[in-house]
């Protein structure tokens, strides 16, 4: 069973503080963790890989203080790590980010599934799985609780919003963890000086290794997404008492609910 | 010179700490209480290689060195002064002695799997009588064919219920005094060697502290640690390494006092104003975080000394007496600024407090510290 994780470095969101002024995250001095569905996505690979034999390779774009994520994902028990970071990379949203993953991933031997986190905590998209799973052309699960793998199918539990549902498919296949689907083991401390005195080793592709791709694709070309803008949005509470005969009264209440839109003319 | 941790000691700390957040503090309290051995935290930090972290990987330790060691040990009591001790004791005072002594096959046979977390390790010299005044040990050993037969008992010996191996001192030739000890390693269900009962105990009381009683317990001649009558020298050696474990673990325990306090004094309000506001507090506060600062600076300093290859039990002992004598004024101060509600087993202040209190006594009380710096000196 040879596996592929995608992690994402995130900062932790415990620590971070707001900007009160401009409604933006403080992210200096803000400690990055691996966000934490793909500590489950890693965990999830090394039990199947205990159980089935095979390889992990867990793969993160980001910039080059990313490393210390993948040394983390070593020192768990993954085989081997891949930093994807390039300026051609810089200001990649989603689907830039997911093309990276993918061509990254083509450029591996054979896998038979590939974990990724249900979302990231910062960019709370959840898309990146998902459009992996599109580029590479192979099936996909998301919201998963729970995974069981038998010959060449696997069986795994979808959350859905009000109970779950249980699906096979075949390999290879992307699935996209929640929480609930394990507890992550703790980094072992062996596996930490391992990964710190080069015993493991934290490989760095540039764009470069990807092969013939479009490069277009990369970075901020690659990346149709506009910000417009950002804030936090405030939650004011307002009282308009209003006033005459209940008929009146009734009538403006149906004048202000069209103004809001909350219903239409 | 560089007071900033590697990365590699970052990354340590940080997965401690998470270990002891999520795995240790919810227990901490009912341990405390129930006096139960915590054997499946044990067994997890096994797991997460966190009981053999000095130990070479070729002895199947994790390799780091003896500062992330310490690290370990301080994070860990942050949360439970047992868990420390837990640590240091097996780590300091079983596996290293098997590191610096142990034949080739003693550490086959018990260092790598001491190291890998999947035995627990004592260490055994106090005697009833002989407390500070190790040398007297009243403890026998006799060769008899290829066996050295053990009789005598030994008191208040940590992680003792529930250890696999254990560190035992006895003398193999009374004539020769000091010279006449000798180190032996001893497995638990050896015929001729049963435990007293769990200990009462003040603090720390989740760790199993009891007797150890020999009887005839024969021991094969294979299980000598190091030379014949060399093992005062062990014993003590390995009390120096032991005294940065314990000066950790009382780094630890004074850390979280000045962590609670310095949030419970900025919610508690009296005469209108968080009592924060008034300058004792303040002042107080800052006695603690810089002399916890300092005893920091002495134990992570002890522990660069122990990896530097020379004597380090000077720097050991001034780590031990430091810090253990300010966690028990820190942990004091701060049941002070909790008032009332510091002498209350609601809030984790009282227990830090009892569990402060064991670091000036064992591996050495306060007075040998000061025995052997000033020894040092005036040598
Ligand atoms: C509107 C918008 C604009 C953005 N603009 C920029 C920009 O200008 N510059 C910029 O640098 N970033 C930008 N980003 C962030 C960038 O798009 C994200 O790093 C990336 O697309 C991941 O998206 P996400 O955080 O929503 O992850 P999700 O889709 O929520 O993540 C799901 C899972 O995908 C995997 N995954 C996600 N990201 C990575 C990764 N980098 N490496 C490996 N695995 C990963 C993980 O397994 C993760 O759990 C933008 C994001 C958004 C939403
Ligand atoms: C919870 C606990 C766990 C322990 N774990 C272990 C263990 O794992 N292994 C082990 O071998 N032992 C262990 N011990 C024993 C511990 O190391 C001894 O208790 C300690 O060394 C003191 O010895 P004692 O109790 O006999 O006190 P004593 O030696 O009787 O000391 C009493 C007082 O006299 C002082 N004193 C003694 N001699 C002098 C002197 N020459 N000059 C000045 N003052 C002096 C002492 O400093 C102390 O204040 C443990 C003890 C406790 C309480």
């Amino acid at each position: 069973m040879d596996i592929v994780v995608c992690v994402k470095q995130v900062p932790d969101t415990n620590e971070v503080k707001i900007d009160p002024e401009e409604g933006t995250l403080i992210r200096e001095g803000v400690p990055s963790i691996i966000n934490p569905e793909d500590k489950n996505g890693i965990e999830e690979a090394l039990k199947l890989k205990e159980e089935f034999g095979g390889t992990v390779t867990v793969l993160s774009m980001g910039p080059p203080q990313a490393e210390k994520a993948l040394k983390e994902a070593l020192a768990m028990g993954a085989d081997e790590a891949i930093l994807l970071s390039d300026k051609a990379f810089a200001g990649s949203d989603t689907l830039a980010t997911s093309y990276i993953l993918s061509c990254a991933i083509e450029q591996l031997d054979d896998f038979d599934m590939i974990f990724c986190g249900r979302q990231a905590i910062d960019g709370d998209t959840a898309q990146v799985g998902s459009q992996i799973a599109e580029n590479l052309g192979i099936p996909q699960v998301t919201y998963v609780e729970d995974v069981k793998v038998e010959d060449n199918t696997v069986e795994v539990k979808r959350r859905l919003e009000d109970g779950y549902s249980v699906l096979e498919t075949s390999l290879p296949v992307l699935l996209t963890v929640l929480g609930e689907v394990n507890e992550p083991r703790y980094p072992s401390i062996k596996g930490i000086v391992d990964a710190h005195s080069g015993e493991t080793e934290v490989k760095k592709w540039g764009a470069n290794k990807l092969g013939d791709v479009d490069q277009s694709k990369f970075g901020l070309s690659g990346s149709p997404t506009q910000v417009h803008d950002t804030f936090v949005p405030t939650h004011e509470k307002k009282a308009e008492i209003l006033s005459g005969t209940p008929e009146e009264k009734a009538h403006k209440l149906i004048d202000k609910l069209k103004e809001e839109k909350v219903v239409s003319k | 010179m560089d007071f900033e941790l590697t990365d590699q000691q970052k990354m340590i700390k940080k997965v401690v700490s998470d270990f002891a957040e999520k795995e240790v503090e919810p227990i901490a309290a009912e341990i405390d209480e129930t006096c139960e051995f915590p054997y499946e935290n044990v067994e997890k930090m096994g797991e997460a290689h966190m009981l053999g972290i000095p130990v070479p990987q070729e002895y199947g330790g994790a390799g780091a060195d003896t500062l992330s060691y310490a690290i370990t040990v301080e994070e860990l009591s942050k949360a439970c002064g047992t868990h420390g001790i837990i640590c240091s004791a097996h780590t300091s005072l079983a596996c290293d002695p098997l590191v610096k002594y142990g034949t080739k096959e003693q550490k086959e046979k018990y260092l790598k799997p001491l190291a890998k977390g999947e035995l627990l390790g004592a260490y055994a010299l106090t005697e009833p009588n002989a407390g500070t005044d190790a040398a007297s040990q009243k403890t026998t050993a006799k060769l008899d064919g290829d066996e050295y037969v053990l009789n005598g008992n030994k008191i208040f010996i940590t992680n003792a219920g529930a250890a696999d191996v254990f560190i035992v001192f006895a003398m193999t030739d009374k004539s020769k005094g000091t010279r006449g000890i000798s180190g032996f390693i001893v497995e638990a269900d050896t015929p001729g060697f049963t435990l007293g009962k769990k200990e009462d105990k003040m603090g720390i009381n989740a760790s199993d502290t009891r007797e150890l009683i020999f009887d005839d317990c024969r021991v094969p001649k294979e299980n000598l640690l190091g030379e014949e009558g060399k093992g005062f020298k062990i014993a003590m050696g390995t009390l120096d390494g032991g005294r940065i474990g314990v000066a950790a673990q009382a780094l630890g325990i004074a850390q979280r006092a000045l962590d609670e306090t310095v949030q419970y004094v900025k919610e508690r309000e009296q005469f209108n104003r968080a009592i924060s506001k008034f300058q004792n507090t303040q002042f107080k506060i800052a006695e603690m975080e810089t002399k916890i600062q300092a005893a920091r600076s002495l134990v992570y300093q002890a522990a660069f000394a122990k990896d530097q290859g020379g004597s380090f039990s000077k720097e050991a002992a001034m780590a031990k007496y430091y810090a253990s004598d300010v966690a028990m004024e820190v942990t004091r101060e701060a049941i002070q600024l909790h008032g009332g509600y510091g002498y209350m087993k609601e809030y984790p202040i009282e227990r830090l407090f009892r569990d402060a209190k064991i670091t000036e006594i064992y591996e050495g009380t306060t007075e040998v510290q000061k025995m052997v710096i000033g020894g040092s000196l005036l040598r």
